[in-house]
């Protein structure tokens, strides 16, 4: 039984179509491993043991019937709490959402309980999906499977967590300036920003709509691209979806062959905040990607310095206005309604008591950047900037197939190291926004430890929008030679917990 | 406070007038979501996740609502716009359930257009538009307790989100300069002709009882001669055709006073109260009131083909004023029986009564007679009386036909409108054929050259006028239901 926790997602399916092993089984599995280790990683905000077991019995009833099963049936998965679900709490990681529970479901949920995907429980992230250490959840932080003394990344550290501490086998994140891929580097997991607008919103509580983009967590580079193929396409409740065929990622994932492509080493992702042990793996990339007969060549990106500044722009002023509706005037948390109060007075008194105080930066800062008077200075220059940095990637992408850099300077760093330091903080994700901005896809995946502190280093592959194929493939060559020359995945290398 | 007069007023200063409204389109569904637009529900019942604004919803263009958006753009005579996107416009307010109106800034669908409006003696004035832009209506607060109605002093309120989220077209007019003492007047009849053309286009009701077009009237005061706007005010909600243009005239009066005492107008929105014509201060609107627009996120821009924008074109119904000229000419009436016929509101149902038979000059008497007689007596629109413009039509028929004269057509509609069915289920039910059998007005006609020989004498001695009086005779002794004409020409034949 505890085998069935390290299974890959493409094992369990098909263990559970040849029926080896129960769709039951296989979730009770996993909430059993949630039971044991969760108290101590905190990667759950809520476990749905019920809904997890119905789920699971409806892929049983149907493969006993004879019916075909989904690729994914059966698979249980850990889902951010950020996207909607029918009946089943959701928060954000707010106290602002505490007991609401949501009369519908995301589009990306429904496609997830269509594919009969075992849905176990919704993951702690950073509070609206604002910051990248899940230190910012007002329901305590996650820690890092790897050393529980640190974190797990964010704002998806709950999802990553879940997958290196075996609670799940896959995961869902949500990535507006790197909250899928940072968490994936610092916990040794695969994670994936589609293309802006191959996943639906509808359902996934904004932040930055223009940056947000659900996507695949994962422990493999197939089980991503399994998943992504679950989640992705067109969906007409979310305008900003892209109506074209999704990429054929699975076939990318399992094709290991990248002889001929011609992949870009990012020149401006290196220097000074990059720790060694993380430069050092990722140099090792390089060289096994040349063994592996791709071109590497260096190019140059000189706006992706101006990324961090204008993100910080245009996310804030995006979220000023997309959290202006927590006013408790509908629903979620209502503080000082005593009947003496205006409604001005009860909004701000649960504002104050609703969001910690990343949120409230954010807020304040893109109020402050919208202002009539500041948004040509602010947002508008932003925008300018985010052009520049699509002019980058065009340029790059006409002479290569990929970028690559790491996919964060450093290795997870202590809880509570940068919580009152939001700069160091933001420059997590210096690596990772240059992709928000642009809206194309990105991936990082596992390169190895870094050998001063023994803790996971991510590779990061940034591919032009809808050539998400391209981030598999290149992907999947890597994680077999590496598993290969390891002898093992690296999370095998993992404590145990 | 003691107004000055208005004719006071315009003797020193020159109104300059700008005016907002904002028609609901009449889609099936609401502006970014699947929701009915159907009034009059349960509360709250027509809702969704995103007209709600709930966590994690997204809005999603109704492609109705852009076409509509841009035909009432070209009927305006605007350009339309190549590219263009939604804005938010940030505020707060309960009845708003995002805290954002999605709406558009500087970049409206359509802009740079104009309306020619006909006043009443005839001259024709041309407001210039500043651009039309589409955006979704707020819920509906109802504020319980408290003397006012209003929000503050209130003890609680109740929220409906059944209109939140209906598509608003808000069209607005450049500063209307050059009207002088005519202003209200100007307003009055742009409303009016504006109102018309969205119901020709057939986009809204344009009901300003039901809500469905709304007019703000900004108006500022410059002394005469100079060129600078005065400081102006903004009245809000003025749902009536006749309020628009009190509202006008009361804020001319109302700035002259505060100006001439040597006071300043301080730029505010101002209630209007039915009741009196008057209007009160709302909020204070300094220029700090910042809405913080930045463009939707969550919407692509919309980029109208400039093929299907000349389809639309091509497909544009005859604009109001130019239909009116035709039928002006087609029912061959001069400018004041014209003006009538406007002040009415019959136009649409003479031309529908026209439509389904009947001669000009019999549709418009009816409609114009007795129908209007009876909309006034009643204060209904004449549109809203229980008679269709067919079932006139197919009096006019009758009479026609011979079958109803004139007298008893009164009767035959009066039973129409009293519910009692179809014109000829009237006319059977009421027993209310004229008497056109020969034998049976022969011998009535007899009859009455009998009872009259004086009359009779004098009628063979060739005095024909006398023969009123028989005429009279054989009408009353059949109840009115002979055919007068028919009579006459027996009594002659009879005597000749
Ligand atoms: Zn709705």
């Amino acid at each position: 039984m505890t085998d069935l926790i390290k299974y890959t997602a493409a094992e369990t399916a098909s263990a559970i179509a040849k029926g080896e092993v129960s769709a039951v089984e296989v979730a009770q599995a996993h909430l059993d491993r949630i039971n044991a280790v969760d108290k101590k990683v905190n990667a759950f905000l809520h476990v749905d043991s019920e809904g997890a077991l119905a789920a699971a019995r409806k892929v049983d009833d149907k493969r006993a019937k004879g019916e075909q099963l989904s690729p994914l049936a059966g698979v249980p998965l850990a889902l951010k709490d950020v996207f909607t679900t029918k009946g089943i709490p959701t928060t954000c990681g707010s106290k602002m959402l505490e007991g609401w529970i949501p009369p519908y479901d995301a589009t990306l949920t429904r496609r997830l309980k269509d594919a009969d995907v075992v849905i176990l429980g919704k993951t702690n992230m950073d509070e609206f999906a604002m910051g990248s250490s899940t230190e910012n959840s007002a329901y305590g932080p996650t820690g890092n499977p790897w050393d529980l003394t640190r974190i797990p990344g964010g704002s998806g550290g709950g999802s990553a967590a879940a997958l290196a501490a075996f609670e799940a086998p896959l995961a869902i994140g949500t990535d507006t300036g790197g909250s899928i891929r940072q968490p994936g580097a610092v916990t040794g997991t695969v994670g994936v920003k589609p293309t802006y607008g191959s996943v639906s919103r509808y359902g996934l509580v904004a932040f930055s709509s223009s940056l947000d983009q659900g996507g695949p967590c994962a422990r493999t580079v197939l089980d991503a691209a399994l998943l992504h193929e679950a989640i992705a396409g067109h969906d007409p409740l979310d305008s900003t979806s892209i109506d074209a065929p999704v990429p054929a990622v699975v076939e990318a994932a399992k094709m290991r062959d990248i002889r001929g492509m011609r992949i870009g080493i990012v020149k401006e992702f290196a220097g000074e905040g990059y720790q060694a042990g993380v430069m050092q793996r990722f140099n090792e990339s390089v060289e096994l990607l040349r063994e592996l007969g791709a071109e590497v060549v260096e190019v140059s990106c000189p706006s992706f310095t101006l990324a961090l500044p204008a993100y910080y722009l245009i996310a804030p002023s995006e979220c000023s206005s997309n959290l202006a509706r927590f006013d408790a005037m509908r629903y979620g948390l209502r503080v000082g309604d005593d009947g003496t109060r205006s409604a001005e007075q009860v909004t701000a008194l649960t504002r104050e008591a609703g969001f910690g105080d990343e949120v409230k930066r954010r807020i304040i800062l893109g109020t402050y950047a919208l202002s009539s008077g500041y948004y040509d200075a602010y947002y508008g220059s932003a925008q300018k900037v985010r052009t520049l940095i699509s002019r980058d990637f065009d340029a790059a992408f006409a002479g290569v197939d990929v970028l690559i850099s790491p996919t964060t300077p450093t290795t997870a760093f202590p809880i509570g190291e940068r919580a009152d330091d939001p700069m160091a903080m933001y420059l997590a994700d210096l690596c990772t926004i240059p992709s928000n901005l642009a809206g194309n896809a990105a991936m990082s995946l596992p390169c190895g430890l870094a050998p001063e502190d023994n803790l996971p280093v991510g590779l990061q592959i940034i591919a032009p929008a809808m050539a998400d194929d391209r981030l598999y493939r290149v992907g999947g060559a890597v994680e077999a030679a590496l598993n290969d020359k390891w002898g093992h995945t690296l999370l095998e290398e993992a404590p145990a917990l | 406070m003691s107004l000055v007069s208005y004719e006071e007023a315009l003797a020193s200063y020159d109104p300059v007038m700008g005016l907002e409204v904002h028609v609901e389109l009449g889609t099936k569904t609401k502006m970014f979501c699947g929701c009915s637009t159907e009034l009059g529900a349960e509360p709250n019942s027509q809702t969704c996740p995103t007209c709600l604004g709930l966590p994690g919803s997204l809005p999603v263009v109704n492609a109705v609502g852009v076409e509509s958006a841009i035909r009432i753009g070209l009927a305006l005579n605007c350009e339309i716009a190549e590219w263009c996107r939604f804005a938010r416009k940030n505020y707060f307010y309960p009845d708003m359930p995002k805290n954002f109106q999605t709406s558009q800034y500087d970049e409206p669908i359509a802009f740079n257009g104009y309306l020619d409006v006909q006043l009443e003696d005839g001259e024709v004035f041309r407001v210039e538009i500043e651009r039309a832009h589409m955006e979704e209506d707020t819920g509906k607060s109802t504020h319980i307790g408290g003397a006012t109605g209003r929000i503050h002093g209130a003890e609680y309120s109740l929220l409906d989100y059944n209109r939140a989220g209906i598509p608003l077209i808000e069209i607005v007019t450049k500063p209307i300069e050059g009207a002088g003492h005519r202003a209200p007047e100007v307003a009055k009849a742009y409303v009016a002709e504006l109102r018309e053309l969205i119901k020709a286009l057939g986009v809204s009701e344009a009901r300003m009882d039901k809500g469905q077009m709304r007019c703000d009237v900004n108006l500022s005061l410059r002394p005469n001669g100079t060129e600078k706007f005065g400081t102006r005010s903004e009245t809000k909600n003025v749902n009536s055709l006749r309020s628009v243009e009190r509202a006008a005239r009361f804020e001319i009066m109302r700035h002259a006073t505060v100006l001439t005492d040597g006071g300043t107008i301080i730029q505010e929105t101002r209630h209007f109260h039915e009741e009196d014509g008057s209007t009160t201060s709302g909020r204070i609107k300094d220029n700090a009131e910042d809405y913080r627009y930045f463009p939707e996120p969550d919407l692509v821009p919309v980029a109208p083909a400039r093929e299907w924008v000349e389809e639309l074109r091509a497909g544009l119904p005859e604009l109001p004023r130019v239909r009116r000229a035709r039928l002006q000419a087609e029912w061959g009436l001069n400018d004041q029986d014209m003006q009538s016929v406007l002040n009415a509101g019959a136009v649409e149902s003479i031309s529908e009564t026209i439509a389904a038979g009947a001669p000009a000059d019999q549709a418009r008497k009816w409609w114009m007679g007795e129908l209007a007689r009876r909309a006034n007596e009643t204060g209904t629109e004449l549109s809203e009386q229980p008679i269709t413009p067919a079932q006139v039509a197919r009096v006019c028929a009758l009479v026609a036909e011979g079958k109803l004269n004139d007298k008893l057509a009164r009767q035959v509609i009066e039973g129409v409108l009293a519910g009692e069915g179809e014109p000829d289920q009237v006319v059977e039910k009421r027993g209310l054929a004229v008497v056109s059998d020969d034998s049976a007005l022969g011998a009535a006609v007899d009859q009455a050259i009998a009872d009259n020989p004086d009359v009779a004498a004098k009628i063979r001695d060739g005095k024909v006028q006398a023969v009123g009086a028989l005429v009279g005779a054989v009408m009353k002794a059949t109840r009115g239901q002979a055919d007068a004409a028919k009579v006459k020409d027996l009594i002659l034949e009879k005597l000749a």
